[in-house]
């Protein structure tokens, strides 16, 4: 099989450096325009039917990736799997549309709050929840995401119940640019920005002690802690990270859609979430990008069959994993070893 | 009976751990193949018993190439392999690991107590210990248990996979006498892998030398016991329990 | 909070706790018969206890004719009745369970893929089973028909012991002692253990360990097909996510109990139900789920391993 992902680094790493600048601000560009794809000729089969594609692309495509990406530090980086993800997105969500309506705080205030709340409560369940190993933490977390929706959905006062809570304000322009229902593509724009801030985020700690420790951690949590890596620290750490990255997320999700409700945080999108990471291909940030991407795009794209659409998504699950267990772009084969199932 | 492997390669990845080795196992010999830590000594056993896939070469029992056969049938055709680090079961009682061994033989009750009988006789301890679980043993009779179990299936070809790994010297001397009455008594013929060169070319008839994947010398245990560079590189001085 | 139920309701809530824990074990023991061999959360379980309800009432209602409106049966007919549904509820989640693995697990262990993969292909497999059952049943409850009629054997402090009830209070304990039986006595049930301790010396031992896999899936399917036919029995209707709630619920059992350990699923079950029953007296039934996740935390944080403990635990980490 051949692996992409080593044929792109390879070409990377032969490229010099204004090379290198002209292919990122190309892409950015091309990213950039991606919103208007729909309404030009040649790309016009980006189209979605029913909901226009540039909402498309902030929700849930646009979304979905900046929360995969956020997962991925948790399931690829240290190897964690975490099902109960959407707590995070609801907690940020929640966190923005309280202040918001309550308070009058504008987004830019929120967020700082959001990915607090949403760091303090990783730090809640990790404390317990990380001292387990593997899939125990599964069943935990899952838990977390299901008690998450059930609090919110029972303290009616707070939270508005099921009924959820509306009116929460668009974020305020910046630069000029009008965050409102008219102008989706610049919510894409907010969270691409969003995205390569994780992205040389996620970077940045991969290369340091911090992604050396998760490695270590992810391929033999036992000889991790020989070494002297603290290892509940790190993936506290790890976890804690992905949770901000998700709280993030939901606060911008709040201001983008105005109106929330629990039945939006179900366990569905956890799955969906991690099912983005595992089918981009844990571990590799371009992976999860695309993967999400596709993940995200594919339901909406063919709405037309509208009912069967789930249908599917479950289909093309079953049968990429089959064909390709390592995901469409997989982590270098050197990483990839060691998390092959030792019997 | 008559195991003979042919110019086999084995692969891990894209690593040739086993790069075209080539032995022969005669009817009731005991052959041993020695080496150093990561010469693929138990690749190639496990490669034999099924557990690894030939990349190239063939494997050949009584003439047939066996290479594609499954590891669960190949027990049937009289395969019995003794894994490293004993591989018991642990949460079985050493009866039903015992029993485990001749997992496939529809036998009657009757051969069942015969084999059963025979491992007895051969190592009275488990006996002894019949009714207790597999993990709560010593590291000796571990191995005693793990060898018995192999014997249950009446191989007629027992692949053993350093019985001496890990184990007191008195205890080492015992597996070893042990292995020898299974080849002269029970007429079993005998692939040992070992690191305890010292011992297994005193026991064994004929014996390789692997060294990285490649066979590097093939003689009578004997003479090989009285080579310089075996001596220098696996006896260190002579001494009794090698390295 | 309201704790007098507790002694006014006693009996009664120890009751219905354990009829409900007992659907619970059953459906944990589809869970942990396959975490045991695989090492894997077989994702698709829940939609196979779906799939069970939904075959007990299309053999009550189109094959037995018995509208949800008629009156419950008596006598023989009644017997044959619900043995035909229970069989084949059984049946049809045994057949379901083992095409699971085929499709989803199979091709990846022979690959040697990561964990990851599998838990993805299973996660698939489930979404294209509910969905499917979703679009099929219009996303509508269905009312199962009351085939017994429920007498009641007496009352005890409250506690009504109903034929139901009771029926799958006992059948599940009857149920429980075959596996166990099985699992430890028979020549396939030593197999099954074998390969949980070690896949690898397994195979010395000449175990077909597809079939070893095929069989553990089948199990799994006939306890899971049981739980969903007195599920029915007890609760007389499904819809097409009702493996959702009632599979968490039974892996959280399973992990309660310790997973891959028969024991553990089993009391681990009981346990649960107990506990949802006792929280939803006491403090409301909207609150169940957010105590036996509390209480999931407490014992794994005592017990890292739950309460029985992984039955192979210390042979593969």
């Amino acid at each position: 099989m051949i692996n992409i992902r080593d044929k792109g680094a390879e070409i990377w790493e032969n490229w010099n450096r204004p090379t290198r600048v002209i292919f990122v601000l190309s892409t950015i560009t091309i990213i950039a325009l991606l919103p208007f794809a729909a309404a030009w000729g040649p790309t016009s089969f980006l189209d979605t039917p029913i909901t226009s594609f540039k909402n498309v692309l902030v929700y849930p495509v646009g979304m979905f990736v900046l929360m995969a990406l956020g997962l991925n530090i948790v399931v690829g980086k240290s190897g964690l799997l975490d099902l109960g993800y959407v707590a995070f997105f609801a907690i940020g969500a929640y966190s923005q549309a309280i202040l918001s309506t309550s308070f009058g705080w504008s987004t830019w205030e929120a967020l700082p709050v959001g990915i607090g709340l949403a760091m303090v409560s990783g730090v809640l369940l990790g404390l317990p929840a990380l001292r387990l190993r593997g899939d125990y933490l599964a069943i935990i977390t899952l838990g977390f995401g299901e008690i998450v929706r059930i609090v919110i959905l029972n303290s009616r006062k707070v939270t508005g119940g099921p009924d959820g809570i509306a009116g929460i304000k668009n974020p305020p322009a910046i630069f000029g640019l009008e965050f409102d229902l008219f102008h989706p593509e610049h919510f894409f724009w907010l969270v691409g920005v969003m995205v390569l801030l994780v992205i040389w985020m996620v970077r940045r700690f991969t290369v340091r002690r911090p992604g050396r420790a998760w490695e270590a951690i992810r391929q033999d949590e036992d000889v991790a802690s020989l070494m002297g890596v603290n290892t509940l620290v790190y993936k506290l750490w790890s976890f804690v990270i992905g949770a901000a990255v998700g709280g993030a997320g939901g606060v911008l999700y709040a201001s983008k859609v105005m109106v929330i409700s629990p039945d939006m945080f179900k366990f569905e999108v956890s799955v969906l979430i991690l099912a983005c990471v595992v089918f981009g291909g844990i571990g590799n940030i371009w992976g999860v990008v695309l993967g999400a991407s596709l993940l995200a795009y594919i339901p909406d794209r063919i709405r037309f069959i509208s009912d069967a659409r789930q249908v599917i998504f479950g289909l093309v699950l079953i049968i990429m994993m089959n064909l390709r267990p390592d995901g469409l772009l997989p982590r270098k084969k050197r990483e990839k070893i060691s998390e092959k199932r030792k019997k | 009976m008559r195991l003979e492997i042919k110019d086999l390669s084995v692969h891990y990845g894209k690593i040739e751990a086993i790069k075209g080795i080539s032995i022969v196992v005669n009817q009731g010999e005991i052959v041993t193949l020695i080496g150093a830590n990561g010469a693929g000594k138990t690749t190639t056993l496990k490669t034999i018993s099924g557990l690894r896939k030939v990349s190239r070469g063939a494997i050949l029992f009584d003439g047939q190439d066996i290479s594609k056969v499954p590891a669960y049938e190949r027990v049937d055709l009289g395969i019995s392999q003794a894994p490293e680090g004993r591989g018991i079961f642990p949460g079985m009682s050493v009866l039903e690991n015992l029993e485990m061994g001749k997992f496939n033989r529809k036998d009657r009750r009757s051969e069942m107590k015969e084999d059963l009988n025979r491992v007895y006789d051969l190592f009275p301890r488990l006996k002894e210990r019949s009714g207790q679980a597999g993990g709560t043993l010593s590291g000796g009779e571990q191995q005693m248990l793990a060898i018995g179990r192999a014997l249950m299936a009446r191989p007629k070809v027992l692949l053993l996979d350093e019985p001496s790994m890990g184990l007191a010297p008195m205890m080492i001397a015992n597996i070893f006498q042990i292995i020898t009455t299974i080849n002269t008594e029970l007429g079993t013929t005998i692939l040992l892998v070992e690191q305890n060169a010292q011992q297994a070319l005193q026991r064994a008839h004929r014996a390789y030398v692997l060294e990285t994947g490649k066979i590097v010398k093939e003689a009578k245990a004997s003479d090989l016991l009285n080579d310089p560079e075996v001596r220098a590189a696996y006896l260190g001085t002579g001494a009794g329990t090698g390295h | 909070m309201n704790f007098s139920v507790v002694t006014s309701q006693f009996a009664s809530l120890v009751l219905q706790g354990v009829a409900l824990g007992l659907i619970y074990s059953l459906i944990a023991l589809g869970y942990t018969m396959v975490y045991g061999v695989l090492r894997l959360i077989n994702f698709a379980n829940s939609e196979v206890f779906m799939v069970g309800t939904f075959t007990v009432l299309f053999i009550q209602v189109t094959v037995l004719g018995h509208a949800v409106t008629r009156e419950p049966m008596h006598g023989w007919p009644l017997i044959l009745a619900l043995a035909l549904s229970l069989i084949a509820a059984m049946g049809v989640c045994a057949l379901l369970a083992m095409l699971v693995e085929v499709v989803a697990y199979r091709r990846l262990r022979a690959k040697g893929a990561n964990r990851l993969a599998s838990l993805i292909s299973a996660i698939g497999v489930s979404i294209f089973l509910s969905e499917s059952w979703r679009i099929f049943t219009d996303s509508r409850p269905h009312a199962g028909p009351r085939l017994l009629e429920k007498w009641s054997f007496g009352e005890f402090h409250g506690a009504n012991f109903r034929i139901d009830t009771m029926m799958a209070i006992f059948a599940s304990l009857i149920i429980y002692m075959v596996l166990l039986r099985f699992v430890n006595g028979s020549r396939l049930g030593k197999a099954i253990r074998a390969v949980s301790m070690s896949e690898e010396n397994s195979l010395l031992m000449g175990i077909n360990l597809n079939r070893v896999v095929t069989l553990t899936f089948a199990i799994g399917g006939l306890t899971t097909g049981a739980a969903a036919f007195f599920y029915i029995t007890i609760y007389e209707n499904t819809v097409f996510n009702v493996g959702f709630n009632l599979g968490i619920a039974a892996f959280t059992a399973a992990i309660l109990g310790g997973i891959g350990n028969l024991r553990g699923a089993f009391f681990g079950g009981l346990a649960l139900g107990l506990t949802e029953q006792f929280a939803s007296a006491i403090i409301g039934s909207q609150w169940k789920a957010v105590t036996v996740f509390i209480v999931l935390v407490f014992v794994l944080l005592i017990k890292p391993s739950g309460i029985f403990g992984e039955a192979v635990q210390q042979t593969r980490t």
